[in-house]
């Protein structure tokens, strides 16, 4: 039986600079599988290849069997495949409520109607997937409003909306307190385990890794240096060397790893 | 091979100017993010100036320092109108500034009409420059070799201004991150000021500079800042030596085409344009724009459709309006019934620009289109009145689905400046192609079918065309479609992300927009009797873009405000004075100060305030906070303060 | 003259009085529509020479003892506005005639307008053919010599002329477009050797005249008819000279002798051109003389060739409502067939044929006299005299 997403030789570079070079890996139904690496390791370049949002240069994805070879993120999405971006994405002069309903029209294809109030299509439904990620009560605010980690859950509802096969989730947790990541992973991770939906997320926060990811991969300048359950791979030597040397302490100071360029630090210090 | 020595330099001498006026043009969007409208009434100041003073100051100092001067003097004017105008409303959405600009144009137009009289004024030729040289047997002036040699040296003067000096620098980096030069704790208001006066000191000194070779009259800022925009946007925005190029591409362009096409001229620049943006979608040497400071229509008060309490209320309105004709007089209620076509307009164009995100600068061409399909149907097709008014907005919606095809491909001011082009071709078709259209003399004797023949059975007509439309228009905001296209102007990463297809569904609206649009244009031509080219001009479109800024962005309603306020107030005023310019565009500055998200926005804060001083005196933080940024001044933070770029990124295109 | 107009205003005004009631109280209305904010340089001369024909005829006691008022309107240089103003002339103010226009376009949608709404009106300046021919309508007269009229005029000169290789440069649009064409259709039927070499159509306020020049200069003419006027004609002169394109060449110009258009170039007028215009410091005939005065009495200024037509405008609206004697526009149409009237060129008629005045133009040479630009060698033509027969005429009209 093929599996749920399947990804060979996936390469990409930017001017002449691999961003990410022979990837393959394989995710199954049901199964959480992270990606992690620091900052500009080609994380998001993988996302966006997976999405269609960027061609790759060589290499071939296929979900559930079928090629995603030239489509748009668009037909991906049709495909089954629901994402989050690192940088939330939304519609900011809508309300929480309605972006869901957007995304659950979509779904239905009922996009192109020109007649009845599309805020008032599938509320029921939007609703049921607010409460269910934890924004039940901000329905009616528009999203323009919203704080960073309530954008992330929001756009885990959008995402949800396309009852997806798979969930690609850049960095979901970021802009949460420790405990509302923990939170929220575990109930993507019972949703996907109850429904068979594949996840594949990238983290900066290990705890979140370990908790929840069934296996995990370690991108590091555009290739994948390990892959394996947590526990495995968090005793790699390469994986040590390369990717936590310098006396990073992860487990001890929930310190995210990628948090290493200034860029990073500052955008993390007014979250 | 003479000619074509004498033709290239004709050329440069050309773009020299024209360069000066862009540069400036360029300069102040660059960094301010300006749409300045009033650039071409700068330029025309430089010159009425700079006449004044070369008549005062003579000889070969005189003459020049008479120059300088002139745009020395411009510039502060420039300055004042930076300090007290464009400061207050640099937050307001994108586009904003261009209706207050458009505004100071309109007041200019007529204050240089009152303070140096109708008639075309000749200055003298510039000491020294005045006969000519000759090159190969040819006699170039002496003033063109001495603007072909000002070219080179303005651009590298600004080339070291901007890359030499400390100033400079700043400017620089403002233009790619404001926030990071604000944080650096550089005064960033001053920053804009200077900016802004360099810009207007460049467009008056193109100006003075064509004393010695044109008349001084009181058209010339329109002539001169259409060209300037469209040299802008083909040399690729914020860049200079785009511009530079891109002025002597349109000027060699047009020194060569009239030699095989004499008629080429008249669009030569829109179709360069339009083919350089097909091709390069962000001109020559542009690069990909930085995301809008804010988008057009984002609000924090989002959109309700008519609830039943307000849809009664409508509904009163509309019986109100049908019963006009009980008592209004004939005269009242044709401008009534043109009231009523411009609100179908405006609301066409703002389904574009306020819905979708696409301000159209070129809208009137499918309101033209529609007039002439009705005119096409009356007297090609023979068609009765009401199935030639159907011909104009399938004329139009034909238009819209050729020109949207590739508009859509743009955002922003590529959009707009690409719909401007096309609106300009179709419009020089129109003006050309006299064995169809009449060329400007027209279409005459599209009059109404008997029972509409009097001015209240018109009215009632127009009535019953406009008010289903804009119901229609109202539906489709709210309608499934509308959401979609809503969301690909909130985020085009997470519409196409979720399924939907950008390019079709903008396309699609603005094959709607066009339609509606034609219908008023259909209407339009019935009120009138006659059909001319000049209804698909560039004013009619800024006509169009100001009734939607006038009622505010924001909202839903705003369009119908915003038409019946201006084009009642044009109307009134035409009809009382001859400087009806000066006190419109007076009019719109104030309006534009006093009520920044336009007259249905304020009103729709006012309504938000009362509601929530009435629930809870005390709102709640967040909602609070929203509504102050969102105020007047508030939004003042929004790229003045650097942790903003990481909050506002979070909502789809409302980044900093 | 003084006494005669005393005279007759005492008898209108003991007639008035003799009349008590309505006749009293009464004023005539008439519209007027012009694009003032638009093209002011034609337009203030214009509205001058009207408001001093409108004082002058209520001073001679008005339209058949009622007072003439003229209730004037911007049209802000756009078709749809004149329709506007039209519309609130006749159905607010309830004028009993429009008047006025400046532009063909214009012209012609307040014709159409008038058709429509059949409504009288007397079109002052809209030059173009068809306002009396193609589109004409019942309803429409028109003042001006026309631009076939001026081409005439023009083309009987450069007949006399030498020159065989002709090149033109109009403004690219319609007054520009048919001015060259009747030119060319007049001109070569007299001279069938003429050859046209090339032609240039510079839009209309944004000649980029370097490069015009250099194009009629490579077609290597002898004679060059030249239409631009205003800003575009300044830019034109001042090219042409600087590179010689005027050298060793004739050249025939519409309307440059105006003093609208003439003025503004001062020393740098172009000597030797033939064209149509306005040489006003010197006609001598005692109508223009007795104009002249009044003008400049008044307006302590000299007039411009709007001044003229607005002048002769507001006589002749006047003329017909006298003769007319009523307000009926179908009587107000009959009152106007075969009109005369006098105006500061002389008396003119008002062809039943066509509508059109036989208002004339003046053919003259351009000179620089202290810096000034001037008419020179110029003669008055007759516009009777430039006009087809009745049986073309009848053919491009349309005979309703």
């Amino acid at each position: 039986m093929t599996h749920l997403l399947e990804v060979e030789s996936l390469a990409k570079s930017y001017a002449g600079v691999q961003a990410v070079r022979d990837v393959s890996f394989a995710l199954d139904r049901g199964e959480i599988l992270a990606l992690i690496g620091p900052n500009g390791a080609g994380k998001s370049t993988c996302f966006n290849m997976l999405n269609g949002q960027i061609k790759p240069d060589a290499g071939e994805i296929r979900i559930d069997g079928v090629s995603t070879r030239g489509l748009p993120p668009r037909a991906v999405w049709r495909m089954g495949v629901g994402r989050t971006f690192q940088i939330t994405a939304t519609f900011g002069s809508m309300t929480v409520r309605e972006n869901v309903q957007v995304a659950l029209l979509s779904h239905a294809r009922s996009l192109a109607r020109w007649w009845g109030h599309g805020g008032a299509a599938q509320a029921a439904e939007a609703d049921r997937l607010l409460d269910l990620v934890g924004m039940g009560s901000y329905a009616e605010r528009a999203a323009a409003e919203l704080a960073y980690g309530d954008l992330k859950r929001l756009e885990l509802a959008i995402a949800l909306a396309n009852t997806p096969k798979l969930l690609l989730m850049d960095e979901p947790t970021a802009g949460m307190a420790p405990k509302e990541r923990i939170g929220l992973m575990r109930l993507t991770a019972e949703i996907a385990r109850r429904e068979g939906i594949g996840v594949l997320f990238t983290e900066h926060d290990m705890d979140v890794v370990f908790e929840h990811a069934d296996r995990m991969m370690v991108l590091s300048r555009g290739m994948l240096i390990a892959e394996g359950p947590p526990a495995e791979v968090r005793r790699d030597p390469e994986v040590q060397a390369i990717y936590l040397g310098e006396g990073l302490v992860y487990d001890a100071r929930h310190q995210d790893l990628g948090a290493a360029t200034p860029g990073a630090a500052a955008e993390e210090a007014h979250r | 091979m003479q000619l074509v020595f004498v033709q290239f330099m004709t050329g440069l001498a050309s773009a020299a100017s024209l360069f000066l006026v862009a540069s400036g043009l360029s300069i102040i969007f660059g960094v301010t993010r300006i749409v300045n409208f009033a650039h071409g009434a700068f330029y025309m100041l430089g010159a009425y100036v700079a006449y004044t003073l070369t008549e005062r100051l003579t000889g070969v100092f005189g003459f020049w320092f008479a120059l300088l001067a002139a745009a020395a003097f411009v510039a502060l004017l420039g300055c004042l109108l930076e300090m007290v105008l464009l400061r207050r409303i640099y937050h307001a959405p994108e586009l904003f500034q261009l209706l207050a600009t458009f505004g100071v144009t309109l007041m200019v137009e007529d204050l240089v009409l009152i303070i140096w009289g109708p008639e075309d004024l000749v200055g003298p030729r510039a000491p020294g420059l005045a006969g000519a040289v000759v090159m190969f047997g040819k006699r170039i002036p002496s003033y063109d070799l001495f603007l072909i040699v000002l070219g080179p040296l303005v651009l590298a003067g600004l080339w070291v201004l901007f890359h030499r000096t400390r100033w400079g620098v700043l400017v620089r980096a403002a233009t790619l991150d404001r926030g990071m030069v604000a944080a650096l704790g550089i005064n960033q208001k001053w920053l804009f000021t200077g900016v802004f006066a360099l810009g207007v000191f460049l467009a008056a000194l193109g100006g003075a500079l064509q004393i010695p070779r044109d008349a001084v009259n009181h058209a010339m800022d329109l002539r001169i800042i259409v060209e300037a925009f469209v040299v802008v946007v083909i040399g690729g925005l914020g860049s200079t030596t785009g511009a530079f190029v891109a002025a002597i591409i349109v000027s060699e362009l047009n020194a060569f085409g009239i030699l095989v096409f004499p008629k080429i001229s008249l669009v030569l620049v829109f179709v360069v344009m339009a083919i350089v943006l097909v091709v390069r979608p962000w001109g020559l040497f542009g690069k990909m724009p930085p995301p809008a400071q804010a988008a057009i229509g984002t609000t924090v008060r989002p959109w309700r459709p008519l609830n039943r309490t307000e849809l009664i209320i409508a509904g009163i309105v509309v019986a109100f309006v049908a019963l006009q004709p009980l008592w209004l007089s004939d005269y009242a209620l044709t401008v009534g019934s043109e009231i009523l076509i411009f609100t179908l307009f405006a609301a066409s164009l703002h389904l574009l620009m306020t819905v979708g995100g696409l301000a159209s600068f070129g809208h009137a061409a499918y309101f033209g289109l529609g007039c002439y399909g009705a005119a096409f149907g009356v007297h090609a097709a023979g068609l009765p009145m009401v199935l030639a008014i159907f011909a104009g907005p399938v004329l139009a919606a034909f238009g819209a689905a050729i020109v949207g095809w590739f508009a859509v491909s743009l955002s922003g001011v590529y959009f707009a400046m690409l719909t401007l082009a096309f609106s300009q071709i179709v419009w020089s078709i129109a003006f050309q192609w006299v064995s169809v259209t009449g060329g400007d003399n027209g279409i005459l004797g599209i009059w109404p079918a008997p029972f509409a023949s009097h001015p209240s059975g018109f009215f009632w007509l127009t009535l019953a065309f406009v008010v289903p439309a804009l119901a229609f228009l109202h539906m489709v905001i709210f309608s499934p479609f509308g959401y979609a296209l809503r969301a690909t102007r909130d985020s085009e990463l997470r519409a196409e992300a979720i399924g939907i297809d950008r390019k079709r569904v903008q396309w699609i609206a603005f094959v709607v927009a066009g339609a509606a649009a034609g219908l008023g244009g259909g209407l339009f031509a019935f009120l009138k009797g006659s059909v001319f080219p000049d209804v698909m001009g560039i004013p009619t479109s800024v006509d169009g873009l100001v009734m939607v800024l006038l009622g505010g962005i924001e909202t839903v309603l705003g369009p119908i405000a915003g038409a019946v306020v201006f084009k009642a107030l044009s109307i009134w005023l035409i009809s009382q004075t001859d400087y009806s310019k000066l006190i419109l565009g007076a009019a719109i500055v104030v309006i534009v100060l006093a009520f920044p998200k336009g007259i249905v926005g304020a009103l729709s804060d006012w309504r938000a305030r009362f509601a929530e001083w009435r629930s809870d005196p005390r709102p709640s933080p967040g909602a609070a906070a929203m509504m102050a940024a969102a105020g007047a001044g508030g939004i003042s933070g929004r790229f003045a303060d650097p942790d903003d770029v990481a909050k506002k990124s979070v909502s789809g295109r409302a980044k900093p | 003259m003084p006494k005669t107009v005393t005279y007759r205003h005492i008898l209108a005004a003991a007639f008035a009085l003799a009349m008590p009631g309505q006749l009293l109280a009464e004023d005539i209305k008439i519209g007027e529509i012009n694009s003032y904010s638009g093209l002011p340089a034609f337009t203030e001369p214009y509205r001058k020479g009207w408001q001093l024909a409108v004082e002058e005829i209520n001073a001679k006691g008005g339209i058949n003892g009622k007072t003439l008022v003229v209730i004037s309107k911007d049209d802000a240089g756009k078709p749809a506005d004149a329709v506007t103003a039209a519309n609130e002339l006749v159905s607010k103010e309830g004028v009993v005639m429009l008047t006025g226009a400046f532009f063909s376009h214009i012209g012609l949608a307040i014709s159409d307008f008038a058709a429509q709404k059949k409504i009288y009106y007397l079109a002052g300046e809209p030059l173009t053919d068809a306002v009396v021919w193609s589109k004409g309508n019942r309803y429409t007269f028109r003042l001006r010599p026309s631009n076939y009229m001026q081409a005439a005029m023009l083309a009987e000169e450069a007949a006399k002329l030498p020159a065989k290789r002709w090149a033109t440069v109009a403004p690219n649009y319609e007054y520009g477009q048919s001015a060259v064409a009747v030119f060319k259709q007049l001109l070569s039927a007299k001279r069938p050797d003429i050859e046209w070499v090339g032609e240039q159509w510079p839009p209309q306020g944004k000649i980029d005249a370097g490069a015009v020049s250099e194009a009629l200069e490579a077609t290597k003419p002898e004679a060059i008819l030249n239409v631009t006027f205003g800003p575009d004609l300044v830019k034109f002169v001042r090219e042409g000279n600087t590179r010689g394109l005027f050298q060793g060449k004739t050249v025939v110009s519409f309307l440059t002798g105006e003093p609208e258009y003439l003025d503004p170039l001062k020393a740098e007028t172009p000597e030797g051109w033939l064209t149509t215009g306005y040489p006003w410091y010197g006609i001598d005939t005692p109508e223009h003389q007795a104009f002249l005065k009044a003008y400049q009495a008044k307006y302590n200024d000299y007039p411009r060739l709007g001044s003229v037509v607005g002048y002769a405008l507001m006589k002749s609206a006047a003329a017909v409502l006298t003769k007319a004697n009523s307000t009926d526009t179908e009587k107000l149409i009959t009152a106007t067939e075969n009109l005369k009237v006098g105006t500061p060129f002389g008396e003119v008629t008002f062809r039943a044929i066509d509508h059109q005045s036989t208002l004339g133009a003046f053919v003259g040479k351009t000179a620089v006299k202290d810096g000034k630009g001037v008419m020179v060698d110029f003669s008055y033509r007759d516009g009777a005299k430039y006009l087809p027969s009745d049986d073309e005429v009848k053919k491009l009209r349309p005979q309703n």
